[in-house]
């Protein structure tokens, strides 16, 4: 019994050890500017062209700010109206292909080449990949024509100018660059699933449907609750495509403007007490979320 | 993404091909020989010599510091030096000498606004940095000029000892904008970019009868008479410009007072005329509110756009208006130019001394060099087609008779540019130029364009403004 | 009833293939569509492009290159950068969080409930605040111009972490660990030797992601690097996008960015057989 414990610690000491270059890097790299990030939301601290205003101590100063000021509440709803119109297609289109690539009934001739051209979006630059959705989308641009030629508007419609079209062009481009990611990450814990439950599954007659729902999707959970909480941190601090597209304006009236769009807008004068603050705020927005996901899912640590 | 293609076109600054086929010009052929040699490394090294202010700059880099460290956005400047500079010698894409003096050019792209946090980081720590690290020549555009001008990192180029008599050629706009809030001057360029009208031959024929730029300029010489001749031009089905943003530029040029005023946000006269002008033409289907340099706004280029008219200096025609491809109204040398209602500028690049350079007299010779000495002006002119920041060489060239623009149809537009430029008076800028413009035209395309109404707009610049420069009050 | 059965699952199955491919093959034109495009735009000169839109190739492509490699921008160096940076970013950030993560989940030790969510915390901070303060811990480090802040601070990469951590649990047996001491495996040989292989679909995954991600990072290298033999290929096609007039051209810039997705479709491709292939997990299950 002495023993036996005695080696557990002898074992455990490795996880420090395994634990000890993330912890440094981490520790310089992140832990510091974070920390100071916080530190800052306390502060008036900004750039007034080179000359350096603050930081002078405001207290809370900056978070009734950002609160009293509203815009808050509308931005925090265009990243979720965002994300879920983004997510919700992606989801269901990742789950779609990957209970197909792993139905070993249905056996898709080319199932490979499928697998691979899925990502290959997302190896184009955010910002070539919009200068091409720009070119798409102009009023004299290929999709306008094509409408205007089967009738279906009489003059070119302004995607970009319009609050339905233009976040649907956002969560399109998005989904478009994101959803092979999620599919991969689907697709690669479906392989770790040993295929002898799906052969035995199959030997007693379950249906896809079954199979996908009893054996696939239960041991890909901590996956799937992976996908749902990066998707979710991800969507909470989208960016780049709805600031490519918008050219940071969020136009129409900021009605596609997202917290991180509003957050780097304060970066612009290096306002660290605001952007601060307004971190502070999306980090226990975030936090709030995740922990609710965890709950909901169960995502318990010690199962089997 | 267009905003980055916009900026990075904004800030490119601009050499111009006012001289297409100007190198067979008799009264510039000297120049151009001696731009020839230059080209040659052996050869330059005599050129050098003949000039007295490289022997200057021989003197001063033994007892000055042996690193010019110059910070830019593209590579312009650089071929500038590289080309006409007398005993610049490359070493490779990022270095070179002059004597003994080792240049490194610091290039950083202006996109996410990289090239101005680069340069804000190493300006703020420059007091603290080794003599070989510090600044000494730093690039900036008319947009945010000030907010490096404005300030004591940048030094008074009569510091470095350059007078107001050596600058005596250069056109007065190209120093207002440099010139800070107590009158003195900090910086330099060797570009002048004056804007006009140009307009499609074809159009202004079926419009108003004629293409002859007198005539025309009859129908455009006021806004009011602009607009008015937007309706005809509406009636033969031709938009009078292509976007609102076209306009913009001649009207904010124009301005009687300055965007901020003691800390408070403060929208011109002008500015608000190119509103409610533009508001109208807009409504009637007179214009567009395309960016500048979408693909949109960029099909007037041909005659099958049916824009009639876009504003802007000669390198836009020249360069950036598709007069190299087969069709467009520039290869047919279908342009016209007149002067328009108002003048204007666009574009331009200003060379400052950041305080502190250890290489005070060679950052001063080439300041003088490069922006005062009229042979390297003429060779800059042929060489590079550049308008550049010198009256008396420039109009020598206006009146050529022997120099005429194929794309403008024959026509010489150098007395129209020349005109315009004189008359410009840039003393009301401010050093929040660059955002006040940048986020006033941004929140009006959605007034134009009916997603709000006026209040809603003006609410909506002042937000952005106030983001961007949390000093400012409304 | 057991053959009508089995009759109605035929059909089924049938109609379900037939809807696997329609959707698949829609998907797939709406994945290449754009590199078609791209291909397309590489073609044509700065003017065409201007003109608008077009389906049809034009013949400026050799043109364009040409521009572009007699240019001053150094391409050639600028792939081999964007090589090292992204190879040596992908390989220590996987190996990092892969160890990180494999000490979360095969140990038990005191601190492992405080760091645990410590680390999910650092996801949720959005990194553009920490952007700028970053940019400045690295000059006082002295370390601009160099790639050091570009690769080593992927070691500490909370979401790589996250999914192998994720990834270790579904797939991971602790049994098989006891079974590796047991046979009187070090632990780092464990880890090297038994789990990291076991790991390879994640491994293949999260390097894919980082590699393309740090591929087409632009923010934090154009504030680090300036000298361009140095640059990456996006700051390279950003300089490209802020030439001056005379040398300004979107056909070299299409060019450009054609030219520095080659390699990243290539890097893809041979690490996506990993995740395609996948491994079969039950012939090391003991």
């Amino acid at each position: 019994m002495r023993k036996s414990k005695g080696k557990v610690v002898r074992y455990n000491k490795w996880g420090y050890i395994f634990l000890l270059p993330f912890i440094l890097v981490y520790v310089v790299f992140q832990l510091i500017p974070l920390v100071n990030t916080i530190y800052n939301s306390f502060f008036e601290n900004y750039m007034s062209g080179l000359t350096q205003i603050g930081p002078n101590f405001v207290g809370l100063e900056n978070y009734k700010k950002l609160f009293s000021e509203g815009d808050i509440w509308v931005y925090a709803k265009n990243t979720m109206v965002l994300w879920i119109m983004c997510f919700i297609p992606q989801i269901i289109l990742s789950l779609l292909l990957g209970a197909w690539f792993s139905d070993v009934r249905l056996k898709l001739k080319g199932a490979r080449f499928f697998k691979t051209v899925i990502y290959l979006p997302n190896l184009i630059m955010a910002s070539a990949f919009s200068m091409l959705f720009f070119t798409l989308f102009s009023d004299g641009g290929p999709i306008n024509s094509l409408l205007m030629q089967i009738g279906f508007i009489d003059e070119p419609y302004k995607f970009l100018s319009n609050t339905g079209s233009a976040r649907g062009l956002i969560a399109l481009m998005n989904c478009l660059m994101w959803f092979g990611n999620t599919t991969i990450l689907l697709m690669a814990g479906m392989m770790g699933i040993d295929t002898s439950l799906f052969e035995a599954a199959e030997v007693d007659g379950a249906t896809s449907a079954q199979v996908f729902f009893r054996i696939t999707l239960p041991l890909l959970r901590p996956i799937l609750v992976y996908v749902v909480i990066t998707s979710l941190i991800g969507g909470l601090q989208l960016f780049d495509v709805p600031q490519i597209l918008t050219n940071g304006t969020g136009d129409p009236m900021r009605s596609t403007m997202t917290l991180i769009m509003f957050l780097n807008k304060h970066l612009y004068s290096k306002n660290y007490g605001m952007a601060g603050a307004l971190s502070v705020i999306l980090f226990i927005i975030t936090g709030i979320l995740s922990l609710i996901v965890f709950k909901v899912t169960g995502n318990d640590k010690r199962k089997g | 993404m267009k905003k980055k293609i916009v900026s990075a076109i904004l800030c490119t600054a601009m050499a111009v091909t006012m001289m297409a086929g100007c190198g067979n010009n008799t009264s510039t052929n000297a120049a151009a020989d001696k731009g020839a040699a230059a080209e040659d490394g052996a050869a330059a090294d005599t050129a050098a010599e003949e000039t007295p202010a490289a022997d200057e700059s021989a003197d001063a880099s033994s007892d000055e510091g042996s690193v010019l460290n110059i910070y830019c956005w593209n590579e312009e400047f650089k071929s500038r030096i590289t080309d006409h500079y007398p005993d610049y010698t490359e070493v490779d894409a990022t270095t070179g000498t002059i004597g003994d003096v080792t240049v490194k050019w610091n290039i950083t792209p202006n996109d996410d606004n990289a090239y101005q946090n680069n340069l804000d980081a190493t300006l703020l720590k420059q007091a603290d940095a080794a003599a070989d690290d510090k600044i000494d020549i730093f690039l900036v555009e008319a947009d945010y000029a000030l907010k490096y001008v404005d300030t004591e990192y940048t030094m008074a180029v009569s510091d470095l000892g350059i007078t107001d008599d050596d600058l005596a050629n250069q056109y007065q706009y190209t120093k207002d904008i440099v010139t800070d809030s107590n009158g003195v001057l900090k910086g330099v360029s060797w570009q002048g970019c004056p804007g006009v009208m140009f307009y499609s031959r074809e159009a202004a024929k079926e419009i108003l009868g004629t293409d002859d730029p007198a005539e025309v300029q009859t129908y455009v010489d006021t806004w009011d008479k602009f607009n008015q001749t937007a309706a005809l031009a509406y009636a033969a089905g031709y938009q009078m410009t292509s976007s609102v943003n076209d306009t913009y530029r001649v009207y904010s040029n124009n301005v009687t007072s300055k965007w901020v005023e003691d800390g408070k946000i403060n929208i011109d006269d002008n500015i608000m005329q190119w509103v409610e002008d533009s508001k109208e033409l807009v409504d009637a289907g007179e214009t567009g509110t395309h960016e500048l340099w979408s693909d949109d706004w960029s099909k007037g280029f041909y005659p099958e756009g049916k824009v009639f008219c876009y504003f802007g200096p000669a390198w836009l025609v020249n360069f950036s208006m598709a007069a190299d491809t087969e069709g467009s109204i520039g290869n047919q040398g279908g342009w016209g130019a007149t002067e328009g209602p108002q003048g204007f500028f666009w574009g331009g690049t200003w060379i400052c001394a950041a305080a502190g350079t250890d290489n005070a007299s060679l950052v001063k010779d080439i300041m003088l060099q490069m922006t005062t000495n009229e042979d390297i002006m003429k060779e800059i002119v042929v060489d590079d087609d550049d308008f550049v920041n010198n009256k008396p060489v420039m109009e020598a060239m206006a009146e050529d008779t022997s120099y005429s623009s194929q794309i403008l149809g024959g026509q010489n537009p150098l007395g129209i540019y020349c005109a315009g430029v004189e008359n410009l008076d840039l003393s009301n800028l401010s050093a929040y130029d660059q955002g006040c413009n940048e986020e006033f035209q941004n929140a009006m395309k959605n007034y134009f364009e009916g997603s709000t109404d006026l209040d809603g707009a003006l609410d909506l610049f002042y937000k952005a403004v106030v983001e961007k420069y949390p000093e400012l009050t409304y | 009833m057991n053959e009508n059965l089995g009759l109605k699952k035929g059909i089924g199955l049938h109609a379900r293939r037939v809807i696997a491919y329609v959707v698949l093959i829609i998907i797939t034109f709406f994945c290449l569509f754009w590199f078609y495009i791209l291909f397309i735009n590489a073609t044509r000169s700065n003017g065409e492009l201007q003109a608008g839109f077009t389906l049809l190739p034009s013949t400026h492509l050799l043109e364009n290159w040409t521009n572009l490699v007699n240019g001053t921008l150094p391409v050639w160096n600028g792939l081999i950068n964007s090589l090292i940076v992204s190879s040596a970013s992908a390989v220590l950030s996987v190996y990092f969080s892969t160890m990180t993560a494999y000490a979360i989940h095969a140990y038990e030790f005191r601190l492992k409930k405080f760091i645990y969510p410590f680390i999910l915390m650092v996801m949720m901070i959005p990194t553009q605040v920490t952007a700028l303060g970053f940019i400045n811990l690295v000059s006082d480090m002295g370390l601009e111009d160099s790639f050091i802040p570009l690769i080593v601070p992927t070691i500490a990469a909370p979401v790589t972490f996250f999914y192998m951590k994720q990834y270790m649990e579904s797939t991971l047996p602790l049994s098989l660990i006891e079974a590796a001491r047991i046979d009187g495996s070090g632990e780092f040989r464990t880890f090297n030797a038994i789990v990291l292989p076991l790991m390879k679909p994640a491994i293949a995954v999260q390097a894919i992601f980082t590699f393309v991600s740090s591929w087409n990072n632009y923010f934090t290298p154009a504030l680090i690097l300036h000298e361009d033999r140095k640059k990456t290929l996006p700051i390279l096609i950003a300089q490209l996008r802020a030439a001056d007039w005379l040398k300004f051209d979107m056909g070299q810039v299409y060019v450009m960015i054609a030219f520095s997705i080659f390699p990243v479709i290539i890097v893809y491709l041979i690490l996506s057989k990993h995740i395609v292939q996948g491994v079969a997990l039950g012939s090391v299950k003991g």
